[in-house]
Parts: structure tokens; C-alpha cells; sequence
């Protein structure tokens, strides 16, 4: 596949303060992206430097092999067939659901535009707001809107700014989804922003963690989890703790500092301090285990328990549990080391 | 229940005035009717259609205009230009009537201009429905800017984005975009500005024309005769009544556009020949609507420097005692009803609280008509039923006068109260009752210091609005009550410019308070 969006190496500053440091990344046809990570990261810099709504300071953005944006030099924001869905919607509040979603469709025959509306109309399952007013309609119904109005011209690349940051937790999940099967469906280029996680695994094929004006990881949800390459994206990723290991001089395994769990985990090549990364569902609860650990802290998620537990050396742990298995705090329970593959890092010393 | 019985007499007091108004047109007087139709009407049909239709065209393509330069573009001293542009509010309407028709006068600093480059041919002149037309542009513009930029700051940039990742250049987004959306906005600011064109007494007397405000007046003051001003106060409070159910659905309207959230304002910088061209296109409104102006009066105002005795400060202390009285009185109302409002939560008692409102839609001069008639009313019916001696009780003594100003600006107050109020949380004054507070104890020791600041705006709102304000003033005034407003009336009306500044220029200091306090409030709200 080609390549249809390629970032090379912008930067972003407003007022001498640089938000986007030397940023690359690219895009095939199809692919939905994701620029995850905490607010003020820069992601959202990035999206409206790429609708064209932000001058960048160095490097260039293209697509389709065309040139967008330079340094001081750029296509119009409206020049660019990149569709925007905003974090508040931007609906037009003086035009119906129809007149929306046909802003875009001025330059169409008119047949063809209302055969396009009417086919977006029906894909966001909205047919029966058509003549509503943006005011008229619940969170989801406008979010729909907003995403049909922006896929209504055919953009080449759909930028999405949070925009399920507006929704509740349960409906968020949903869109997510149907959003997802929606851009597939219709075999769009999207690139979504988000500070959700789970956002970000449900709707991209790729995600990009942000930190600081940089991209620290470009990976699939699934390598991201379970292979993140630093320190950073693995604690930022799912939930975890990092636990000290040490390499053996001779073969090179780890040996945990797990108290009496440590085990050899895996082959590597040098000899120093480590930190591995132990996710919940790496510490699987085992009554007859002889290794017992004590619990405390719980939260209850319905099919599971995390436990916070403790281990004789003092180490902390967490581990997924089913919900049947219902402790107390401060009672002990059995537990093993089931790692499928070892994520460590080099031991930080402060 | 003592609350609501208030409520009740407050309401029925404030609304007494409109009754009498619109009652009058329930009993037409033929005879009257035949002389205004025949030769009154349609000179004053004429005069306020073409003044209105011009203010209004003219101030909104203005204050579009220029809320859309300061509000999308970045040029020198554009951030100056964004509040400055305000300050033409500060100048009262007859204020400006005046110093305009100085300026414009025969010996006056722009004709002589004018003559000495051979241009003089094309200055208007000033007395006449072209010149209130002049002056109410210059007058009222800022309500429409400013609802306007505000519309354009908050919801213009995101729009415009929109419209761009649909395919739309900036410019088309402005006609497309921006300004349908931004119509209920403007539409509420061209609406003030007619009411305002329409209430407008002092301007039209100075420049003189005829509308249905100098009419009431010289009906009462020149013909006595009181039925005829009735009748022709009751046509005004019509127009003005459409005008407000006007109002009240562009507000509805307003609401339900707001629903984009206030995006990251961003505005392109104009260079070149076109940053030149935009700050001299806001200096220049400034110029000729405030700084020329200001100039002049203070140029007068030194000029009659000797005026500057013992009278002049008679009539500071009684537009300042005037003042401060109907502010505290329209205050403590608007607590009352602001509170009660909320105590007690049915329909009828906010329907009530709306109602006593009214009030700011009904011009000055309909409204000391209205006031006057029950009043006279009133003595006469206790003269006789009491055998009294005198002539009146009420007539001509300072309760019609603050009856007048209470019932005209208890909006203003009633605003900025409400909205304080509502700061206090339902569960706060829960709170608070739960620790044994009650009534007056409660209001005092929760609301009012919680309050604190939107009661201060309210007070302060009320006392300029007071000061600046004429027809009441005139017609209503004690004898020997000479406000800084009436000097200034009766001074104008012998074509005494020198002596009117004098008074003038403290008029604009006062009046620079509220543009002060609603250019901080909205730059605050928008930054």
C-alpha cells in the first residue's frame, strides 16, 4: 500500500514555546491512527497543523505525495480535503441535521448531493432527525452529525479531535466502535486524538504516544501493551508495577526480586540491575501456590478483583482475579508468576 | 407571606404607569384624535420611520463592520480599538446632539474647515432628521458592536474552522457562517438600538424634530393639555411593546445558538496597506463619535470656566442626590424581587418579576405621563374627600420623580442582582438555614455579602443611568431641581453650547463608569 499522509520532522511553537519537537510519523490508506497522551502533550497541535489551522516551524507535512504545509509556507486549511470532527462538535446551530451534513456539498449537482446526504444520513442512523436543529439532539446524536458532515465530501484524511470527550463513559465505548466499523466501512484515512486509552485501542490500527512534543512509541494497541519500549509508555499503558530484577553474570537470565516467586524469566546478554514490568494479569491467584502474599487494597470490576498485594520482601504487586475469589483485607492468599514474555528495563538510578 | 404581599404591591405600583398608558387607548378622545391625524401624525409617522430605518441600517453595518475587524484581525493597536470603540456610550445622546450640531454649525470649528477647502457645500445639516439620524448612529453603534464581537469572538474562529475543513475560505465562511450565526446577536443589539432611537427625547429636541417623544412633551408643556400627551404616549408604548416581544424571541434564539464551546482565539494579522487601512478605520469612527467631541466640550467647558460657582455645584449635588437615591431605592426593589423570585418558586410570582421589568422598553417621556396621571389622580381625590387647603400633596415633590426612575430602570438593577443571586447555590442558603439562619438574618449574613459585587454593578448602573437621563428629569423635576441634565436642556435649547459643556463634561466622566465596567467584564469573560 502507499503511503497516503507522511509528517516529517515538524515542529509546533507558539510564542517561543515550542508544543510539537521534531515529530514524524506516516500513514497508509485505510489505516485509523491515534495520537494518545496526556492534555498539553501536543497532540491536538499536530491535528490542527495537519487540517492546515496551525503554521509549523520546520519540516512539512504532505499527502497523496502533495506538498501541504512548510515552514511559511502552506495550502489553505480549505484547500486541503481534510475533514475535521471537533472536540464541541461546531455544528452550525442556524442549520438543519441535513443542512449540515450538505454544507460541505456546495460545489455537487444537487442530485448527487442528496443522495449523499441521504446515504450518510442513513449510515449515522439518523434518518429520522433530518430536519432537526443541532440544539434538538442528545451528545451522540450530534457527535453522528458531526462525523457525517465532515465524511460527506470524501475528505482524503479525517482528522478527529476528542471527539468522544463529550460523551458519557458507556456511550463512549459504543461510538467507539461504530465509529470504527463506519470509517472502515466507507475505507477512510482518519487520524483520531484522544487521552483515552481505551478510545485509543478501540478505534486505531496505530497509535502514537505523545509525551512531551514527541512521539516515544508508534505501535499497534496490542504491541503497545505488551511491548511498550519505555519506562514512560509502560506505565502510562494498562495498569502495572515495575519490579526489580537482577541479571545473572553467567547466562543472563533475570532473577526477580520477588521474594519468594523469584524466577527466572528469560535469557538476555549482559549482566546488571533491571526492572521488569508485571502486569495484573501476569500474577495469577493459586490457593494451593505455596507462595502467599497479602492483600491490600481491592477494587471490585465486576467479573474481577484487582488486589493490591504484598509480598513478603516488601514488594507491591497487583493481580487480576476472578470475582468469585473474595478475600479480606489483610488476609493471605496464594499466588504465582505466570509471564508469557519479560518487558525490562534498565534500572534508573536516582 | 409578608414577602409575597410585597410582591404583589410592588409589582402592581410599577406596573400602574403602562395600565394608565394603554388604558388611554381603550377611551380615544375623537376630537383629539382628529386634530393629531390631521396635523401631527404624519410629520411625526414620517420623522420616526426614516429616523429609525437610518439609525438602524446604519448602526448595524457599522457595528458589524467593525466588531468583525477588531474581532477576527490582528492590526496596530487593534486590543485598543476592541474596548475604546466602546466609548461612545459614555457621551449621552444629547450631549452629542449638541456638540455635533456645534461642530457643524455656522462659526462652528468643521464648517469653518470645511469653507476654507471649498467643501462646505457637502456638510449636512445637522438639524434636521439626516443629522438625529447622524448623531444616533454615532450614539448607539457600540450595543450592536459589542453584542456582535462578543458573538463573533465565541463562536466565530470555531465556525470559521468548521468551514474550512469543509472546504470553505475564510471569506466566504464570513457570509456564510459568521454572520447567520451571529444574527440573533445582532439582531438583539439593532433592536436596543431602536428602542433607544425611539425613547431618544433630548437629541431629537435638540436637533429639532419632531417624534412622539417631543410631541408628548410640547403636548403637556406647551398645549397642557394632558389627554392629548396620553394618547400620543399610548401609540409610543405599542411600537415599543413589539419591539420588546422582539427582543425576548431574538433572546430565545441566542440561547440555542450558543452551543460551540469558546475555542482558542486566533486572528489573522493584516499587513501592508490593510493593517493601515483597518486602524484608520476604527481611529477615525473614534475620532468623530468621541475624541473630536470630547475635545470640543472640554474646549466650551473652558471657555465658560467662570460658570464654575456655587450654582453649577447646586446642580452636581442635586443630580447626585437624585441619583444615589434612586439607586438605592431601585436596588433594594431589585432584592426583593430578585429574592422573593426565588423563595417562592411559581409561575405567577416570576411571571410578576418579568412584568415589573418592563419598564426599560418604555420611553421616559411615556413614562412621566404615566406616572403623572395617577398621581394627580391621587390628589385630587384626597383633596376633596379631606376638604384640603392645598393645591397638591404628591404633585411635584420627589416621590413621582424616584416612582418615575424606579419604575423606568428597574431592569438595569434588577439584571446584575439576579445574576449575583444566582451565584449563591440553593444549597448554600440550605446550608445555612440548616445552621439556624432565617429570614433577614439569612439574606444578610449569606446573600448580601456574597452579592456584594453584582449589588455594587447594579448600583452603580442605576446611578449613571439617573444622572444621564432627561425626559423624566424634565417633566417630573420639584421645582427648582435643576439637574446637571436639565442645565444642559435648557441651555441647548437657547443654542448655548459654551454654557451647556460645562455640565456636559461631567456627564461623560460619570458615564465612562459602566462602559468601563462592561468592557472589563466582556474582555475578562473572553480572555
Amino acid at each position: 500500500m502507499s503511503i497516503l499522509l507522511s509528517v516529517d520532522n515538524i515542529s509546533i511553537a507558539y510564542q517561543q514555546q515550542t508544543v510539537v519537537k521534531q515529530l514524524s510519523f506516516e500513514l497508509e490508506q485505510g489505516q485509523i491512527a491515534c495520537l494518545l497522551g496526556a492534555s498539553g502533550c501536543g497532540k491536538t497541535s499536530v491535528l490542527r497543523a495537519i487540517a492546515g489551522f496551525e503554521p509549523i516551524q520546520t519540516g512539512q507535512i504532505s499527502l497523496q505525495q502533495q506538498l501541504l504545509s512548510q515552514p511559511k509556507q502552506s495550502i489553505p486549511a480549505h484547500q486541503r480535503r481534510c475533514g475535521m470532527v471537533f472536540q464541541d462538535y461546531a455544528l452550525f446551530p442556524h442549520l438543519t441535521v441535513a443542512q449540515n451534513i450538505a454544507f460541505g456539498l456546495q460545489q455537487w449537482p444537487a442530485k448527487q448531493r442528496q443522495a449523499r446526504v441521504a446515504e450518510l444520513v442513513s449510515l449515522v442512523k439518523l434518518e429520522a432527525f433530518v430536519e432537526q436543529y443541532p440544539h434538538q439532539l442528545s451528545g451522540g446524536q450530534q457527535q453522528r452529525v458531526a462525523l457525517a458532515r465532515a465524511l460527506a465530501p470524501k475528505p482524503l484524511l479525517l482528522l478527529l479531535d476528542e471527539p468522544f470527550s463529550n460523551l458519557d463513559a458507556e456511550l463512549r465505548e459504543s461510538l467507539g466502535l461504530e465509529v470504527r466499523a463506519l470509517l472502515k466501512a466507507e475505507n477512510t484515512t482518519a487520524i483520531l486524538v484522544t487521552h483515552d486509552q481505551h478510545e485509543a485501542f478501540a478505534m486505531a490500527d496505530y497509535v502514537g504516544v505523545m509525551y512531551n512534543g514527541q512521539i516515544e512509541q508508534w505501535a499497534s494497541p496490542y504491541e503497545l501493551y505488551h511491548q511498550p519500549s519505555s519506562r514512560h509508555i509502560a506505565q502510562f499503558i494498562g495498569e502495572g508495577v515495575l519490579v526489580a530484577g537482577k541479571r545473572c553474570q553467567e547466562d543472563g537470565s533475570i532473577t526477580l526480586e520477588l521474594g519468594e516467586i523469584g524466577v527466572d524469566v528469560c535469557a538476555c546478554d549482559a549482566g546488571e540491575e533491571v526492572e521488569v514490568l508485571i502486569r495484573p494479569d501476569d500474577i495469577i491467584h493459586d490457593d494451593d501456590s505455596l507462595v502467599q502474599a497479602k492483600v491490600l487494597a481491592k477494587a471490585f470490576r465486576g467479573a474481577e478483583f484487582l488486589y493490591t498485594l504484598e509480598l513478603s520482601s516488601g514488594t507491591k504487586v497487583l493481580s487480576l482475579v476472578p470475582s468469585h475469589h473474595n478475600h479480606q483485607l489483610g488476609e493471605m492468599i496464594g499466588i504465582k508468576l505466570a509471564l508469557d514474555h519479560t518487558v525490562a528495563f534498565a534500572k534508573m538510578h536516582i | 407571606m409578608l414577602l409575597r404581599l410585597t410582591i404583589y404591591a410592588l409589582t402592581a405600583l410599577v406596573c400602574l404607569p403602562l395600565v394608565v398608558v394603554l388604558s388611554s387607548l381603550w377611551s380615544p378622545d375623537p376630537e383629539i384624535w382628529a386634530h393629531l391625524r390631521g396635523y401631527v401624525l404624519p410629520d411625526l409617522v414620517r420623522n420616526t420611520v426614516y429616523l429609525g430605518l437610518g439609525t438602524l441600517s446604519l448602526t448595524v453595518l457599522l457595528g458589524v463592520g467593525l466588531a468583525w475587524l477588531t474581532a477576527m484581525y490582528q492590526f496596530p493597536a487593534a486590543n485598543y480599538f476592541a474596548w475604546a470603540l466602546m466609548l461612545p456610550l459614555a457621551i449621552p445622546t444629547y450631549v452629542l446632539a449638541f456638540v455635533q450640531s456645534g461642530l457643524f454649525d455656522y462659526g462652528g470649528a468643521l464648517r469653518q474647515f470645511a469653507r476654507d477647502v471649498g467643501f462646505e457645500s457637502y456638510l449636512p445639516e445637522m438639524r434636521s432628521v439626516t443629522g438625529a439620524v447622524w448623531v444616533m448612529t454615532l450614539a448607539f453603534y457600540p450595543y450592536v458592536y459589542l453584542l456582535a464581537r462578543n458573538a463573533f469572538l465565541t463562536m466565530g474562529n470555531r465556525a470559521l474552522e468548521a468551514g474550512q475543513s469543509l472546504g470553505l475560505s475564510r471569506r466566504q465562511g464570513f457570509w456564510r457562517l459568521a454572520l447567520p450565526m451571529a444574527r440573533p446577536w445582532i439582531a438583539a443589539g439593532a433592536l436596543l438600538v431602536l428602542m433607544e432611537t425611539l425613547a431618544d427625547f433630548g437629541a431629537v429636541s435638540i436637533l429639532n424634530v419632531d417624534t412622539f417623544t417631543t410631541a408628548i412633551y410640547k403636548a403637556w408643556f406647551a398645549l397642557f393639555s394632558l389627554n392629548t400627551a396620553s394618547q400620543l404616549a399610548s401609540i409610543l408604548v405599542l411600537i415599543a411593546f413589539v419591539l420588546m416581544i422582539l427582543e425576548q424571541a431574538v433572546r430565545g434564539a441566542r440561547r440555542y445558538t450558543a452551543t460551540g464551546r469558546h475555542s482558542q482565539h486566533y486572528a489573522v494579522a493584516l499587513t501592508g496597506w490593510r493593517a493601515i487601512a483597518a486602524s484608520l478605520a476604527c481611529a477615525s469612527v473614534l475620532a468623530i463619535a468621541f475624541i473630536i467631541p470630547l475635545v470640543q466640550l472640554m474646549v466650551w467647558a473652558y471657555q465658560s470656566r467662570q460658570d464654575l460657582d456655587s450654582r453649577y455645584w447646586g446642580f452636581v449635588g442635586h443630580s447626585v442626590t437624585l441619583s444615589v437615591l434612586a439607586a438605592l431605592l431601585v436596588v433594594g426593589v431589585a432584592l426583593l424581587l430578585a429574592y422573593g423570585k426565588r423563595r417562592l418558586p411559581q409561575a405567577h410570582i416570576s411571571l410578576m418579576v418579568k412584568a415589573s421589568s418592563l419598564g426599560y422598553a418604555i420611553p421616559g417621556a411615556v413614562l412621566a405621563v404615566g406616572i403623572f396621571v395617577p398621581i394627580a389622580g391621587l390628589d385630587n381625590y384626597l383633596i376633596e374627600q379631606f376638604a384640603l387647603s392645598q393645591s397638591a400633596i404628591f404633585k411635584g415633590t420627589l416621590v413621582v420623580m424616584l416612582l418615575a426612575y424606579l419604575v423606568r430602570f428597574l431592569a438595569v438593577g434588577l439584571q446584575p442582582t439576579q445574576s449575583a443571586l444566582e451565584r449563591v447555590s440553593p444549597n448554600q442558603e440550605l446550608a445555612a438555614r440548616s445552621l439556624g439562619y432565617t429570614g433577614w438574618r439569612l439574606v444578610s449574613a449569606v446573600h448580601i455579602p456574597m452579592m456584594r459585587g453584582g449589588l455594587l454593578t447594579a448600583l452603580l448602573l442605576v446611578f449613571v443611568d439617573v444622572m444621564k437621563e432627561l425626559p423624566i428629569t424634565l417633566m417630573t423635576r420639584p421645582f427648582g431641581w435643576d439637574t446637571l441634565a436639565v442645565r444642559i436642556f435648557e441651555m441647548t435649547s437657547e443654542g448655548q453650547w459654551q454654557q451647556a459643556a460645562l455640565p456636559a463634561v461631567l456627564l461623560v466622566l460619570v458615564g465612562l463608569v459602566p462602559v468601563w465596567l462592561i468592557t472589563h467584564h466582556s474582555e475578562n469573560k473572553t480572555s
